[in-house]
């Protein structure tokens, strides 16, 4: 325990030295340094935690009211912990190269408010005082206010901040009243198993959704994040992205753990919301141009599938079906781990191409595979890993899901039936869709010729960054290809949603390790075939080659030449597919639910003049919920300005009043 | 399991599926009263390309040059998943998730291939390719949920070897909707009319061939050997759920289901003979139907 909190120490210390240092370069090194020698603190600490299954706590007195310093290291915070140490020690290693180019500006501002992010997020792990946590909680979303608002002499920016800022405050406001019922319900500020009734569970779980859920970025609440995390510095995109979300998903796990029973309807709210985020996360993604909002719209779906993981897992649990619970929670544990490390992939990658090109725009980009080849490979593996697709880690988590969803229609249940029926065909309409957003935006941007001046004379980002890509692209394949002993590590983590004792866990998860077993296997076979048909090939090529050589007037040979076009002779990059055409079809499809819209020219003369053509996907969620929310609620106070003139003395009055108001209801 | 005695049922893939292409187009040329290709075109068609030279576009990368290999590897490995007979090279809890995975695998390379050439041609068949996979993918894995849960068993070998004719007299109309789903996937995923049409002559309005556009040589020989053992899986998928063979003995089932493969190659040749292409913004229709199909099946079954 001492030694997470050393590291906790060490990250904020070196943040508090890198905001007084004038030097930038100083600065990010001295941050840098902490937040490396922090996560190895974390990782040496929580790793023995979550293989071998024992706990560690500290409790110290605190002056606060109902504060304590308690803080307890168990199975699902160290889960947890693993992914802020990854994803944070990769973020700052290519955060070195990323903000090289900032030149002397505010670097040390943001270095400090990078390590009190990073020290937040392991203290909401780590809390188990309402105070505690919930002082964590704020550090955690100011500094990634802080960081959010990196570029702010960009008025929009200073929007996202803004949206950002208000959205995690209601959050807040949710979770003080989750807190406090939980305080009143149990009898203590701590975080404690007690005896609580049906309806109080029903409604800490509610508040804990919505309070948490918005952090997480759960459907109707997920408004924020498709503004922060363009707006953000890519490597701080990385680590919201990849984990502070995931801090959400924590607080979940968490309330499921201190609540004593689950009821049925939980599961179905967890599921619904889950294929809802899901599918229009991704369907959302899809029609996006912008390179990191289209991964932030990926979160969402992440988090979807995350939500269904835990969804079936409370519903194996309610109907008494361990093998569906363990199976369920398993996944949607795993799943954060595997979101953690390939979305964090991503957004790197993102990085290096906004780096590069300066531009967010997918539909400029092009031909980066030849100029980035490296960025080109690590993005491709996170592709890959994120559409689900095997042999990488994406697959493992959503194979855990799929197999308890296929294991609930055996129950005999409607509901269960239902809620296994809606998540295969959820998962794999996800699936399908997510390889189409991702072949759209390998392809558009890595691959084909450049359609912009944007996309030309580029180079590979500095060292340091991709060390980062490379780092998280072999953390995919190490998951992905020893997915047996990473499920038996899950098991822990598992424990603590009250569902089995730990070896009936253990014995659950034999047999899905078994499985995974026999899929690493089957992959191992699939590369060996893969480079079984390289060779073939290449023997075929070298004997046709040195036909060539002995008859060199007809003989065939590999030849190059440009893309064949049908006949037309003077293609030019302007001409190849984009990715909102490549996307179009399957928009119109759910043009119900998007209502995109577009804007053209019309070309109505013989000698047309110049068009253009504007499409544009508005946020439902933002359009028609929020919007007017807030639209009414400015208006309500509007209302209420007759009580603010700026008179000092009636301030003073009203204080005064309502001090007297308050003494005789206490006096009564 | 890893059964390597079964390893003839992958190799039986292999050696036979592009028979099925012969069929089809002798079946075809039959409706349209012409002789028709020998039955063997399609084998003399590969060996001709794999003794070919390439002609590899400018634009292009390795991801190009890997496409081929991984669609083939891809299907030559779920070849090695479902079972022609009682069990197969490779069988576990849950294997048909990963065959399906792998077939996505095999489309993502096959599309961003597409996309690498820079032709708009080719982005137009990507395009439409990941558009109706994403309304086949979710058919397919409901259809397999019902078997699933006919069977109690998320193997494909133990949940074919429970399909007996006892299954099929007490669940026969849940059978039959799912063999009615599957063949429009089948059609849909394989590139048959009415999804479609092999044989047009315009790019406009191709899908899977004209992906392939830029590949020659040997890598054009892998991608049209990957599409006939595709066909031929979604074939073996297809008579496993309509044939109660799984009470045969081994080597029965697999001459019988080996035989009813032929046949539903003729079948396809007969839907391609009698109909014509559906319009590209129709297709997500008869997609729909093969989901509401599946849909319908479950509930079939759950009431059973």
């Amino acid at each position: 325990m001492h030694l997470v909190l050393v590291g906790v120490g060490l990250v904020i210390l070196t943040g508090f030295v890198a905001l007084f240092l004038r030097n930038a370069k100083h600065c990010m090194r001295f941050s840098v340094l902490g937040v490396l020698a922090g996560s190895v603190c974390f990782m040496s600490a929580a790793v023995p935690v979550l293989t071998r299954g024992q706990q560690l706590s500290l409790q110290l007195p605190w002056q606060v009211p109902y504060g304590s310093f308690y803080v307890v290291l168990d199975g699902l915070s160290a889960l947890f912990l693993v992914c802020i140490a990854l994803v944070c020690a990769v973020a700052a290693i290519y955060s070195v190269g990323y903000m090289s180019e900032h030149g002397n500006r505010r670097l040390g501002m943001m270095a400090f408010a990078f390590n009190m992010l990073v020290a937040g997020m392991v203290m909401v792990v780590l809390a188990r005082n309402s105070m505690l946590f919930l002082v964590a909680w704020e550090i955690m979303s100011l500094a990634s206010y802080f960081l959010v608002t990196f570029h702010h002499e960009e008025k929009s920016v200073r929007q996202a901040g803004w949206i950002y800022l208000i959205a995690t405050h209601i959050g807040t406001a949710f979770l003080l009243a989750f807190f406090m019922l939980l305080a009143k319900v149990t009898g203590t500020p701590n975080f404690e198993k007690g005896d609580i009734s049906g309806t109080c569970s029903s409604i800490l779980f509610v508040l804990a959704l919505i309070g948490f859920g918005t952090k997480a970025g759960i459907m109707p609440l997920h408004v924020w994040l498709p503004e922060a995390h363009p707006a953000a510095p890519s490597h701080v995109s990385a680590v919201m992205s990849g984990v502070m979300i995931k801090m959400g998903i924590y607080g979940i796990a968490r309330t499921l753990a201190i609540l004593p029973s689950f009821e049925l309807w939980w599961a179905c709210l967890l599921i619904a919301l889950g294929a809802g985020s899901g599918i229009l996360g991704v369907l959302l993604a899809l029609a996006q141009h912008d390179l990191k909002r289209l991964l932030a719209y990926h979160s969402v779906e992440n988090i979807g599938i995350i939500l269904m993981g835990l969804g079936i897992g409370v519903l194996g649990t309610v109907m008494h079906a361990p093998a569906i619970a363990v199976a369920g929670f398993a996944g949607g544990l795993l799943h954060v781990v595997n979101h953690a490390v390939f979305k964090g992939l991503l957004f790197l990658g993102a990085g290096a191409v906004v780096r590069a090109a300066k531009t967010h725009e997918i539909d400029r980009l092009g031909g980066l595979q030849k100029q980035m080849p490296v960025t080109a490979a690590a993005f491709l593996i996170g592709a890959v890993a994120i559409c689900g697709l095997p042999p990488l880690n994406g697959f493992v988590s959503e194979f855990l899901i799929y197999s308890a969803s296929f294991k609930a229609g055996f129950l005999g249940s409607g509901a269960a039936l239902v809620s296994g029926l809606i998540i295969v065909a959820a998962l794999a309409m996800i699936g399908a869709l997510a390889a189409a957003c991702f072949t759209k935006v390998f392809g558009i941007v890595f691959l084909g010729e450049p359609r912009s001046k944007h996309a030309e004379g580029l180079s590979e980002p500095p060292a340091s960054m991709c060390a980062g890509e490379i780092a998280l692209a072999a953390c995919c394949i190490i998951i992905g290809l020893a997915s047996p002993v990473f499920v038996r590590a899950i098991g822990n983590p598992v424990l603590h949603m009250n569902v089995l004792d730990p070896d009936a866990i253990q014995k659950q998860l034999a047999p899905l390790a078994a499985n995974l077993l026999y899929v690493v296997i089957t992959v191992l076979f699939f590369l060996a075939c893969i480079a079984a048909f390289m060779i073939i090939r290449n023997r075929l090529f070298s004997r046709i080659q040195r036909a060539a050589k002995s008859r060199p007037d007809q003989a065939p040979m590999i030849g190059q030449a440009p893309t064949w076009d049908c006949g037309y002779m003077a293609p030019t990059a302007r001409m190849q597919y984009t990715g909102s055409s490549f996307a179009q079809p399957i928009l119109d499809l759910f043009q119900t639910v998007l209502q995109s819209r577009s804007k053209k020219v019309k070309i109505a003369d013989l000698f047309p003049r110049e068009a253009d053509f504007h499409s544009h996907t508005p946020d439902l969620s933002s359009d028609f919920f929020y919007q007017p929310l807030f639209r009414w609620t400015s208006w309500f106070i509007s209302k209420m300005r007759w009580l603010q003139y700026g008179v000092v003395q009636l301030y003073v009055l009203y204080i005064m009043l309502t001090l007297i108001i308050l003494l005789l209801w206490k006096v009564r | 399991m890893i059964n390597l005695k079964e390893i003839f049922q992958p190799l039986a893939a292999m050696l036979l599926a592009p028979l099925l292409f012969g069929i089809i187009n002798r079946v075809k040329a039959f409706f349209a009263g012409r002789r028709g290709q020998p039955l063997l075109q399609s084998y003399y068609d590969l060996w001709k390309l794999l003794n070919k030279g390439a002609v590899y576009s400018t634009t292009t990368s390795w991801v190009f040059r890997a496409s081929p290999v991984v669609c083939l590897a891809a299907v030559v490995i779920v070849a090695c998943i479902i079972p022609l007979g009682a069990r197969n090279v490779i069988s576990f809890s849950g294997d048909f998730v990963l065959a399906v995975y792998l077939l996505g695998l095999m489309r993502f390379f096959m599309v961003i291939a597409a996309l690498d050439t820079g032709s708009s041609f080719e982005g137009m068949g990507a395009s439409r390719e990941v558009q109706f996979s994403m309304l086949a993918e979710p058919a397919l894995f409901i259809g397999l949920a019902v078997l699933a849960r006919l069977t109690s068993s998320l193997s494909l070998a133990q949940a074919f070897s429970s399909v007996t004719p006892q299954v099929w007299a007490s669940h026969c109309a849940t059978l039959l909707l799912v063999a009615a789903a599957f063949v429009i996937i089948l059609l849909a995923e394989n590139a048959r009319i009415p999804v479609d049409d092999p044989n047009t002559h315009l790019e406009l309005t191709m899908i899977h061939e004209v992906m392939v556009l830029d590949n020659s040589g040997p890598d054009f020989a892998f991608i049209m050997y990957a599409a006939a053992i595709k066909l031929w899986l979604f074939s073996v998928l297809l008579v496993r759920v309509l044939l109660p063979v799984g009470s045969m003995p081994g080597w029965a089932s697999v001459l019988v289901s080996i035989t009813a493969v032929l046949l539903i190659a003729v079948l396809v040749g007969i839907v391609e003979s009698c109909m014509a292409r559906l319009r590209l913004i129709k297709v997500p229709h008869l997609l729909f139907s093969a989901a509401a199909l599946a849909i319908l099946a479950l509930v079939f079954a759950f009431r059973d």
